[in-house]
């Protein structure tokens, strides 16, 4: 039930952030919509930890600022690569493996890899994600795992 | 506007759309399709990121910067699906990537 209720104050605050007009109607019409929805989705089994992890957020307070200053790095790093007039690339296919138990952090681990410019999960095989990385630095730097240790905090903050 | 807010903002958006042109840049430059999924990502995250940041600081406290921060996380969320959807799809339909060292032990 925790879940339905949080996930109705969610949608509130998503509709009334995109609307902007706070008249009676309007209202009354986006906590109907979000009622309807969060109990629509709690017949429908969605609004479990998966569908909805609103456990995590207090753990991406410290994960996504860390995310986004390593996106920053490597965007930086791969610019100046793009920049080099010798282009100097050293493509590489490695595979590292994940200790993530729960699909959220999964997705979250192979999302950060690819949101992070230089590395791109390709496929996922078992505990094992595929990557490809633009120079060989990139594929050890993933490889060493820092960004797979965070990930695994991230999800043991329950 | 304050002045400095305004240079803030000229100074975001300026640099967002420098990245957007390296990113550009990167994908004529690389060798193929792999490797330019790497040079596009640059326009999804520093490019976008900067260019909204900017916009943020224009539109100052109001409701519209709260709009532009969920487009953000909106960016952030779904281009590595996109990106991942396209190198996954090279994979199983066996494209072979440039590489100068293959660490799976599949040999190429």
């Amino acid at each position: 039930m925790g879940q339905v209720i949080s996930l109705t104050i969610v949608l509130l605050v998503f509709w009334l952030t995109l609307s902007g007009h706070y008249t009676t109607f309007l209202i009354t019409a986006g906590v109907i919509s979000a009622v309807a929805i969060a109990l629509l989705a709690y017949r429908m089994d969605i609004s479990d930890r998966e569908g909805h992890p609103i456990h995590l957020g207090l753990a991406s307070i410290t994960y996504w600022p860390w995310l986004v200053w390593q996106i920053i790095l490597s965007a930086l790093n791969v610019t100046r690569i793009i920049i080099n007039p010798n282009l100097p690339i050293s493509p590489t296919l490695t595979r590292v493996t994940m200790t993530q138990k729960t699909d959220v952090a999964r997705v979250t681990y192979a999302n950060s890899i690819t949101l992070t410019p230089g590395t791109i999960s390709v496929d996922v095989e078992g505990d094992e994600i595929l990557v490809h990385a633009i120079t060989s630095d990139n594929a050890s730097d993933l490889e060493a795992g820092d960004m797979d240790r965070r990930c695994t905090r991230f999800e043991g903050k329950v | 506007m304050d002045a400095a807010l305004y240079f803030l903002s000229w100074a975001l958006l300026a640099g967002g759309g420098f990245f957007c042109v390296v990113g550009a840049v990167g994908i004529l430059r690389m060798p193929d399709a792999f490797t330019r999924l790497h040079a596009a990502s640059i326009i999804d995250t520093l490019g976008v990121g900067m260019i909204i940041a900017g916009l943020m600081v224009q539109s100052g406290l109001t409701l519209t910067t709260a709009r532009l921060g969920i487009i953000l996380v909106l960016v952030f969320f779904t281009s590595p699906v996109a990106s991942h959807a396209i190198a996954r799809s090279m994979r199983h339909r066996n494209v072979k990537p440039v590489l100068s060292e293959d660490r799976t032990g599949e040999g190429s």
